[in-house]
């Protein structure tokens, strides 16, 4: 039972990264259409920067992760300026290549800078709490934690205000939004800002428990695309759902089956699901 | 001809088509009308195969061809054009329709590999359609100009003679004068005149009313995924129902 | 002046001279070291003219391209040094596992459309190299595998030197090429075009879409199971790292600078390219800084790639100075005569 409840935990923690990734990946697949190959590289140069920031800046836990985030929601708005809005009309392999290009950019670039030795990050959360044989890492806490908390506060900001609002009105339907005189551009800017800081602050919850390197972010957006495709490509709570579907598959999958395979549980189970639903789990329809 | 009966799609739980039945005849211009969102491009999606119809059936020739694929019903004779025909614009004008006549042919890879006598015949076969199809349509003078450098009406002209090419009995046009000028409007039309004089079938929805009423021998009105008239122009103008539909649907538009 | 030097370029004749370029190059190598980049390249090579089938030709971006490559060299490695096969049977073998795989895995995956298609390969390609690096009773995980038999020779040839080997390598892109070239004028490949310019319009033109593409698909994989196959016989060793996607990636770069979808662009593509990255060696490890945007560039700026751009230049000065055939011109006359009278009337 132990086990069991650790594994739940562990699970938790883990589909909330998941979650986090793949939520920032969705609301730029559901108002822009592109599947932004470069997501995880805005999340592993998120992680260096809190580092950065930590390391060499001497700054807090928490006033590195706010920079990091800051620093990458910049990042987000210049890669839609200069690639993504002038591809808009392009045809659709062209914006996937152009994604894959910022994705080998950003990654030699940091490789340039921090090597591409693994690094350990601090936390000031190391400890962990011992609950009748269950291990809860204090990390780990702060996750799910955060994870709610960003969560809720997202969902706030896109229902209670203005610029929310019009993000929810343009992924509904692009034109119609353009005609009831939504600036395009904005939402656009600030959908990849809000996706940059959700993979900045989700790269500097996960990093201590994890390390820190320049490939850190293939995996991870790799499994964040298949979440969104699991819980529907732009849908937002599908992508909580298929975090935690994830997160629950590894947690448990590398416990029960094999930890040396736990990395392909999750797109197994894609290639499973892809195959019998070609639409996704909860899609109404691929396009 | 082409023999519709109850066909119904429903998405989710919207009919976008509900319980149409019409009989268009052979070589004659059938047009469907209707306000935005009646359905119009649904009934030819199902028509052509593109989509399964929830209920009814489709008979052409009578052939049943409800549950077929799209290129089976192609096959059978069904040509199509988009509202917006994507091409490779890169190419030229002739490069892009040679396959439009592939359908015809049986060459596979073997054949390529060995360039075998069949794959020679039916190379030759599919250039000559395509220049008869391009000569149909008035733009042999424009064979080797790339598609990118084509005028909007001669991008429509194109896509006609692709969907000429196949060979088919029957041709849907989706929004064939969409975008062009009154002058070519007229020369399209006057094209499509010149398809039914060669034996074809055309359907076509439009908006441009002027042209409609001028060239086709049958409306359909569609509104809200239901026939709600059929007839010749004189008829449908007259109609009180349609009437409203369009005046009522000019009224949602202005609020 | 530049249109004459293009048209001599693109006179029929001068592919041949580009072969006996390619014949002579090991004479002209200043050392053998050259010959080896040179014959690397052109397995690079066959492996992007694969790609340039199921992503230039038909349009779908295939992720797990590179996945099909490594399938292909760890089938002549592993038969080779642990099952003690030889070169060719092994080399056959690898051709009809990368076919048959490419199957399997376009019969799944060609159902999905676009973005889907393009994440479900990536996966795909990202479970390859997860069991080449995992599965160590087949694979020897991350430690690779040695002792990969070489190609048997004949007589006095002997592919374990440098140059029986570049013209070995020679043969099966030149064979690849003369393929492709088939494909491409031949009504298949005009197929595969139409499903590029749109499956709708492709279906309505009577194209059964599913089997198109699985073909194209097939002979991508098989095109990588080659190259692979002939890396492997190369190299002499493999590990996880040859199914790294980012082989993927260089193979898009290749592609899309030498032209997606020309059947000259990968040739030109990886051997510039790869050129290039030998003399800035400095960069090796940064080349990206330059190659990341570059990529970017390209599909902004210069989607058509070198190939590309240079046909559609031609064509253009070709078209202006009324060089096309002389039907063309009389009926261009006919026709503004009477656009001049509808526009009168």
């Amino acid at each position: 039972m132990t086990t069991f409840l650790q594994q739940v935990f562990n699970g938790l923690t883990l589909g909330s990264i998941y979650g986090l990734v793949a939520l920032g990946l969705t609301l730029v697949y559901g108002i822009l259409h592109i599947p932004n190959f470069a997501h995880g590289a805005l999340y592993m140069v998120g992680a260096f920067m809190s580092y950065f920031f930590m390391v060499d800046m001497g700054v807090h836990y928490w006033v590195a992760m706010a920079g990091s985030a800051v620093v990458i929601a910049v990042l987000g708005i210049i890669c839609e300026r200069l690639v993504f809005h002038p591809l808009r009309n392009s045809p659709p392999i062209h914006d996937k290549i152009a994604a894959i290009g910022i994705l080998l950019f950003l990654e030699a670039v940091v490789h340039m800078f921090w090597g591409s030795d693994f690094r350990r990050m601090s936390t000031p959360f190391g400890g962990v709490v011992n609950l009748d044989g269950v291990f809860l890492r204090e990390q780990g806490i702060l996750i799910i934690a955060s994870t709610v908390v960003l969560v809720v506060a997202l969902n706030l900001f896109l229902r209670k205000t203005m610029v929310g609002a019009t993000i929810i009105a343009m992924a509904q339907n692009r034109e119609g939004a353009f005609l009831v005189g939504i600036d395009a551009n904005r939402v656009a800017m600030m959908t990849f800002a809000i996706s940059g800081i959700l993979a900045a602050v989700a790269a500097t919850l996960y990093a201590p428990m994890n390390l820190v390197y320049p490939a850190m972010g293939h995996l991870v957006i790799m499994k964040a695309f298949v979440i969104i495709i699991l819980g529907g490509m732009g849908s937002i709570p599908g992508a909580i759902v298929g975090g935690m579907i994830i997160g629950f598959a590894e947690a448990f999958g590398g416990y029960y089956i094999s930890d040396a395979y736990k990395d392909v549980i999750a797109f197994a189970l894609l290639v499973v699901i892809l195959s019998i639903r070609p639409q996704g789990l909860f899609a109404k329809g691929a396009h | 001809m082409l023999k519709v009966e109850h066909l119904t799609k429903m998405f989710g739980g919207l009919a976008a088509v509900n319980d149409v039945s019409v009989d268009f005849g052979a070589n004659q211009i059938n047009a469907i009308i209707g306000p935005n969102g009646a359905g119009k491009s649904t009934f030819f999606n199902l028509i052509s195969g593109m989509h399964q119809p929830t209920s009814g059936r489709i008979l052409l020739d009578g052939t049943d061809v409800t549950r077929m694929r799209c290129d089976h019903v192609a096959k059978l004779g069904v040509g199509r054009t988009f509202q917006t025909t994507n091409l490779f614009e890169t190419a030229t004008v002739l490069d892009n329709l040679i396959v439009g006549y592939r359908l015809r042919t049986q060459s596979g890879l073997w054949d390529v590999l060995i360039n075998s006598k069949r794959l020679q015949r039916e190379e030759k076969a599919a250039r000559e359609k395509a220049r008869e199809a391009l000569d149909f349509v008035g733009l042999t003078h424009a064979e080797n100009r790339y598609i990118a450098d084509c005028t909007q009406e001669e991008r429509k002209r194109v896509a006609f003679a692709l969907a000429l090419a196949t060979d088919p009995k029957i041709v849907l046009l989706d929004e064939p004068a969409a975008g062009v000028n009154p002058e070519e409007t007229e020369g399209l039309a006057e094209l499509m005149k010149k398809m039914v004089k060669n034996g074809l079938t055309v359907c076509l929805i439009e908006h441009k009313m002027d042209m409609i009423m001028g060239i086709a021998d049958k409306i359909m009105v569609l509104d809200h995924g239901e026939k709600i008239a059929e007839g010749t122009p004189e008829e449908v103008k007259n109609n009180p129902v349609v009437i409203e539909a369009y005046l009522g649907s000019d009224h949602d538009a202005a609020a | 002046m530049m249109f004459k030097l293009g048209a001599l370029l693109m006179h029929p004749a001068s592919k041949y001279v580009l072969l006996a370029l390619a014949l002579v190059f090991p004479a002209l190598a200043s050392n053998e070291y050259q010959v080896y980049v040179m014959a690397t390249a052109f397995i690079w090579a066959i492996a992007v003219y694969g790609f340039n089938v199921i992503t230039g030709f038909c349009g779908q971006l295939n992720l797990a391209h590179g996945g099909f490559f490594a399938i292909g060299a760890y089938t002549v490695a592993l038969l080779t040094s642990d099952a003690g096969w030889n070169f060719w049977p092994a080399f056959v073998a690898a051709l009809l596992l990368t076919a048959v795989l490419g199957l399997l895995v376009g019969a799944v995956s060609l159902r999905l459309k676009e973005h889907y298609f393009a994440i479900f390969t990536l996966c795909v390609g990202f479970i390859i190299y997860l069991l080449l690096d995992k599965w160590e009773e087949l694979t020897h995980g991350a430690l690779g595998v040695r002792n990969i038999a070489a190609p048997d020779g004949f007589g006095l040839v002997n592919f374990r030197e440098t140059m029986p080997l570049y013209y070995l390598v020679l043969f099966f892109l030149v064979f690849i090429i003369w393929f492709t070239s088939r494909i491409q004028k031949s009504l298949v490949g005009r197929t595969f075009v139409a499903i590029r310019n749109g499956d709708e319009l492709a279906e309505s033109l009577g194209i059964n879409l599913m089997k198109t593409k699985i073909v194209a698909f097939v002979i991508s994989t098989t095109y990588a199971g080659l190259a692979g196959a002939l890396y492997a016989g190369m190299i002499r060793f493999v590990g996880p790292e040859d199914g790294n996607v980012l082989h993927t990636f260089n193979m898009i770069m290749y592609m899309l600078v030498g032209g997606i979808g020309t059947l000259f662009g990968p040739l030109v593509g990886t051997v510039g390219i790869v050129w290039i990255t030998q003399s800035l060696q400095f960069l090796e490890e940064y080349r990206m800084i330059i190659f990341g945007p570059l990529l970017v560039v390209l599909v902004i700026f210069f989607p058509l790639g070198v190939c590309g751009s240079f046909l559609t230049w031609m064509h253009r000065k070709a078209q202006a100075l009324g060089l096309g055939p002389k039907k063309v011109q009389t009926e261009s006359k006919v026709k503004t005569s009477s656009q001049e009278a509808s526009n009168n009337a």
